[in-house]
């Protein structure tokens, strides 16, 4: 491919999509940011609740256990 | 000890810091690419968890944090790119300019948004941030943790694929 094939789409992009230069940030992100740490810190991962819901279940099933499982405990 | 030692220790002051020192500049940069404002915030605050999350990774020796920053950023609005593709096409809220084209031309930046669109996301963040934003070659090389020659590679093919699309749908560039 030719440059000036590339700068006639580059010319054509620019003047349907002005470059953004970035622009300023309008406002400060930190707060969002503490939000997003305090909400990954109390998040509780699934296979935390496929465990606990494992061992509902069979204390449900087995109750027989409870008592060998508090002797263990 | 340094502002880069302490975050790599896990220091949440430091970590702080480093977030006011660079917010501004990984916005500006992910602007580049997604040219949304709230999405590019919110990939902000994405960009510095992920940072947060790599803190025992990173090495303070090699000092740039801008770079690194880029890195991930970069990373996070291909990885937005590749899940708004479907959902979404390419979002330009950016305020009108002195060239904003008239009534006439509407249909052919839609035309243009709709061949950016098309483009994998890899290949779209390099067609926009070398041939709109025109960033340097060795600068989007850094952020894309390829080589120049990779970024130039990249650039043609979306060149080739913009000209495609862009002559299929009857306008010539």
């Amino acid at each position: 491919m030719k440059e000036p094939e590339i700068d006639d789409l580059k010319k054509l992009l620019k003047d349907s999509l002005p470059p953004t230069h970035g622009g300023e940030l309008g406002r400060d992100l930190w707060p969002a940011m503490l939000q997003r740490l305090d909400q990954r810190t109390l998040r509780v991962p699934w296979w935390d609740w496929a465990l606990l819901a494992t061992l509902a279940a069979a204390l449900c099933i087995f109750p027989g256990i409870i008592p060998a499982l508090l002797y263990h405990l | 000890m340094e502002l880069l030692e302490r975050f790599a220790a896990g220091d949440v002051d430091a970590f702080e810091s480093l977030f006011r020192q660079h917010q501004g500049e990984v916005y500006r940069w992910l602007m580049r690419i997604v040219r949304n404002t709230a999405v590019a915030e919110d990939l902000t605050v994405e960009t510095f968890w992920r940072m947060h999350r790599a803190h025992a990774r990173f090495d303070p020796a090699r000092g740039n944090c801008g770079a690194w920053l880029r890195r991930i950023a970069t990373n996070a609005a291909i990885d937005h790119l590749r899940h708004a593709r479907r959902e979404v096409p390419l979002p330009d809220d950016l305020p009108a300019t002195a060239q904003q084209p008239p009534g006439e031309q509407i249909g052919l930046r839609r035309e243009i948004l709709r061949a950016i669109n098309k483009l994998s996301p890899r290949i779209r963040a390099v067609v926009l941030l070398a041939l709109v934003e025109e960033e340097p070659y060795q600068r989007i090389a850094e952020a894309l943790g390829i080589s120049e020659s990779a970024v130039k590679l990249r650039v043609f093919r979306g060149v080739r694929i913009l000209r495609k699309t862009l002559s299929e749908a009857g306008v010539c560039p």
